[in-house]
């Protein structure tokens, strides 16, 4: 018999049911988040379809294959070669890496194996800041500090050692070295900070092992954490290249725009993204000028998506392997 | 020592925890033997307190047939078994037995997980739980459960921890303030906690915590209260402070309490039920299981030859 | 002693060596950090004035150039709009694959497409929106705040999304079981037990994304473009900081370019002390 359960509002029913309206509560409300769940799907596909849409005039006066790779870059003979871009993007991505890379890992497995633990905060919150510091302010820096000062060395460099390819010639102030330093201090934060995850998962009996062999700090680093953490650290780099591609702003601002391949490395070029940043206020009533500048980011679009995808897919191996996945109760 | 028809306790002050005196906690004494189901237990509360808490009686619980899988993996296997009215049952196995997954069964938890199946029927008075009309949410208001680790909601006080049944529910028409203070009493927390009701919840200690979930559990006054390893996280004192209450609480509520640690199921249970992979071996007495019990598998559990 | 015995000289060296090096290595990665932040200070301070707070960029040729008062109110205008959209749509989804989709191939994809839209460059946001609501002419053809709030919601969509999901997964699961087998329904064990738990965490990880698109350019050149007269109609064009910053750089004026080193200052710090006050918001976390 009897129960205590509270008499009030249930009027009738068994203790087991409940009204109508009070049912149908849950199921909205999943509906309604599984809704807004589906918008994302629904705005990437909408993003594809639109600058597909938009950039086709381009597509078909020039022809795809010719718009990637012709040498050509000249509006104003509606020729619309983006090779120069895609070699100006290549380079100045290729050196963030080369400078960016090495020295980002360096932070990291300063910072994991080596700092002092008083000061291992501090660091982070450090290389964390160069992260606060929007693209323009970079540019704005890059133009007003980093092309003066540095345009000496440069050109040191470059007649010293004019004999290597690519090197050699005089020196434009806004160049792809340039842009490919603002783009390595732009990609440090990232990679470091996902360089930092990745050897933090690193089990720590296996980096007593290497010690209780008598190998060095150095040596165990070599041994145990790099090699674990080689995929993550790939993956990092990977996120930072995504990065460097479609970094706009601070690179319009410091490589020179110049629509052609320069011949070495001091010489001022464009990117993908540069050249849609510059180009679009005169474009914007010419159908086919405009159409090839979302070409351009249709291009760019798409590689950022596989670098990034490649880029994760590391990453989440990566950090996989040392951690368990967490489950809640037989659920993935 | 407590014994069935220890009253009055749940009002009355009561005396500060003798954990010095262990030899007094209930152990394994010959209990007398279970009352008939129709005999109601007619407990002497003073007035007022029966007619705010309502009638003493809890129904049983009667299991028939239960089958429970994870996805493919078939995890209980055809269990029925009958939980006496305003009784403690004790389920107990090792690990991977499916005692748990049982009780889960008992208030559709089990179905919360992805993938999750449970079918059978399982009767609490004259409902089935799993009957094709029946709210899943409702049943849990009927029948509560307490968990292993104590989870007090972490942005809640004290007050409003115990009041959460009520006012996520937005149960009106209910006293909260009254409420409060009788669920406290009942899980012997009151006097511990009156003067801090505001402070927050997870700043108590474990066994204070676990006496919180006790009290929020009773706040929305269920019929039968399931624990699953209610004493594991917490130290013996609080251990033996939280079984006294259950031989409280069983006056008002039917209990089914899963323990890996057979002393306590000798300890609080009137009868326990020993399972293995996930099918039930033997339901008897508690002291008839570990003193004599009818299966083999059973007496090598409870002698401690595997578990 | 041969137990004892050190490691050779040569290992020793290359140790030491090695260290130096990354130690050198964490050292050379400060010092823009520290470069940009002693021109920013030398040469922005110098522009800070009543006036550069207070009046709006003059577009004169020659002579008084005026503040950037419209570029800061632009700003925070676009990015608050931004943020009331971008903000709920996020901590939805988050909500929606932490409470309904764990496990589920739906929910799977939407996680996948959420990553990879963080890796979306800026431009391409704002091309997006150019070309569907800049060139279609929904809300009128001309450039506008509230399109410009657009593009830098879908910007910070997907961070908001990404942090309000690790959030979420750090409440313990006995918390909505706890609420669960008190017989609370599920949508409320999400509003009212879940969500307020996470909030702190939430709202750090908004603040953040708060952070980030307060500095773009990229996406607001073609949506909201930039315009020298304070306005509250966000139906119009509006000023912000960055394009603001982006338009001075280029000009011949000095005054401008000394200006455009005041403006980065401002936008460095607004962006600093919103850093600032997200970490604040994470220590009242209980999680």
């Amino acid at each position: 018999m009897a129960t205590t359960t509270p008499e009030v509002g249930r009027g009738d029913r068994s203790i087991l049911e409940r009204s109508a309206a009070a049912r149908r509560a849950d199921p909205l409300f999943r509906a309604v988040l599984t809704a807004l769940a589906g918008l994302i799907l629904a705005l990437i596909a909408f993003f594809l379809i639109f600058l597909i849409n938009k950039a086709s005039p381009a597509f078909s006066h020039q022809g795809f294959f010719s718009f990637l790779f012709t040498n050509d870059w000249n509006p104003s003979k509606e020729i619309f070669g983006a090779w120069p871009l895609v070699v100006g993007t290549i380079i100045c991505s290729a050196v963030a890496l080369i400078i960016g890379v090495p020295i980002a890992v360096a932070t990291a497995l300063y910072v994991t194996e080596l700092a002092p633990r008083r000061v291992r905060g501090p660091l982070v919150i450090l290389v964390e800041l160069l992260a606060a510091v929007p693209s323009v302010v970079y540019g704005l820096w890059g133009v007003f500090v980093l092309i003066p000062k540095l345009k000496p060395a440069e050109q040191w460099f470059a007649d010293t050692f004019s004999f290597l390819p690519l090197v050699g010639g005089h020196v434009a102030g806004p160049n792809y070295f340039i842009a490919g330093l603002i783009l390595a201090i732009m990609i440090l934060p990232i990679v470091s900070a996902i360089s930092r995850e990745v050897m933090t998962t690193v089990p720590p009996d296996l980096k007593e092992a290497a010690l209780a062999l008598w190998a060095t700090r150095w040596e165990m680093i070599r041994m145990a954490v790099l090699p674990y953490s080689r995929a993550g650290i790939t993956g990092a780099a990977m996120l930072g290249l995504g990065r460097a591609i479609g970094e706009t702003i601070a690179v319009t601002l410091v490589i020179g725009n110049s629509p052609t391949i320069g011949k070495q490395i001091f010489d001022q070029g464009y990117t993908l993204a540069a050249v849609i940043a510059n180009e679009f206020g005169e474009a914007a009533n010419d159908k086919l000028h405009s159409g090839a500048l979302i070409a351009a980011g249709l291009v760019l679009f798409v590689l950022t998506l596989f670098v990034n995808a490649l880029a994760r897919g590391l990453v989440r191996r990566a950090e996989n392997k040392g951690t368990k996945i967490k489950t809640v109760g037989g659920a993935v | 020592m407590t014994d069935e028809n220890h009253l009055g306790t749940m009002d009355d002050q009561r005396p500060p925890a003798t954990g010095s005196d262990p030899a007094a906690a209930p152990v394994g004494a010959p209990r007398a033997p279970l009352p008939d189901r129709e005999a109601p237990t007619a407990p002497a509360h003073d007035g007022a307190a029966a007619a705010v808490l309502g009638k003493q009686t809890a129904p049983g619980i009667a299991v028939t047939d239960l089958n429970a899988h994870y996805g493919a993996q078939h995890a209980i296997r055809s269990v029925s078994l009958d939980y006496a009215p305003n009784r403690v049952t004790a389920m107990i196995g090792p690990s991977g037995s499916g005692k748990s997954t049982v009780l889960r069964c008992l208030n559709r938890m089990h179905e919360e997980i992805p993938g999750a199946v449970a079918t059978g029927k399982v009767m609490l008075d004259s409902d089935d739980i799993y009957g094709p009309s029946v709210d899943v949410v409702a049943v849990r208001r009927a029948i509560g459960m307490v968990f292993q680790k104590p989870n007090p909601f972490p942005t809640m006080s004290i007050f409003d921890n115990v009041a959460a049944g009520l006012k996520l529910n937005g149960i009106r028409g209910v006293d909260l303030k009254e409420r409060v203070e009788q669920s406290l009493r009942g899980a012997s927390l009151w006097e511990e906690v009156k003067d801090r009701l505001q402070e927050p919840g997870i700043g108590l200690s474990g066994g204070q915590q676990q006496r919180l979930c006790i009290a929020r559990t009773i706040a929305v006054e269920p019929q039968v209260i399931l624990m699953d390893e209610p004493c594991s996280a917490l130290d013996p004192i609080a251990t033996l402070k939280i079984e006294e209450l259950i031989a409280d609480l069983k006056q008002r509520f039917t209990i089914v309490i899963v323990t890996h640690n057979m002393q306590q199921a000798a300890r609080v249970a009137d009868t326990t039920a020993f399972f293995l992979s996930g099918e039930l071996i033997e339901h008897a007495p508690t002291d008839q299981v570990f003193t004599n019990p009818g299966d083999s598998r059973t007496e090598e559990y409870v002698t401690g030859k595997f578990g | 002693m041969s137990a004892l015995a050190g490691v050779s000289s040569r290992r020793r060296s290359t140790d030491q060596v090695m260290r130096g090096l990354l130690l050198a290595g964490t050292l050379i990665a400060l010092v823009p950090l520290i470069l940009v932040i002693y021109y920013l200070l030398k040469k922005g301070l110098g522009a800070w004035s009543w006036d550069f707070f207070t009046t709006d960029p003059t577009g004169n040729f020659l002579g008084d150039q005026g503040g950037v008062k419209s570029a800061i109110l632009g700003t925070i205008e676009m990015v608050l709009l931004a943020s009331i959209i971008a903000i709920p749509l996020g901590w939805g989804v988050g909500l929606y694959l932490v409470e309904y989709g764990r496990g589920s191939r739906f929910a799977a994809v939407v996680r996948y497409f959420v990553d990879v839209m963080t890796g979306v460059p800026s431009i391409v946001f704002g091309l997006f929106i150019y070309i569907v609501v800049v060139l279609n002419g929904w809300g009128g053809s001309s450039f506008a705040g509230w399109k410009g709030s657009l593009a830098l919601g879908l910007l910070m969509l997907p961070v908001v999304t990404r942090s309000a999901e690790v959030v979420l997964l750090l409440v313990p699961d006995g918390l909505r079981e706890a609420a669960l087998a008190l017989g609370t329904p599920r949508w409320r064990v999400t509003m009212k037990v879940v969500l307020p738990t996470a909030l702190p965490g939430l709202i750090t990880g908004s603040l953040l994304a708060v952070a980030r698109a307060a500095g773009e350019t990229a996406p607001l050149l073609f949506t909201a473009t930039i315009v020298q007269s304070t306005t509250f109609n966000l139906n119009d064009r509006m000023n912000s900081l960055p394009v603001q910053i982006y338009t001075d750089i280029g000009s011949p004026n000095d005054q401008l370019v000394a200006r455009a080193w005041g403006s980065a200052l401002a936008l460095v710090a607004l962006i600093l002390i919103t850093t600032l006050v997200a970490r604040l918001a994470s220590r009242r976390s209980r999680l």
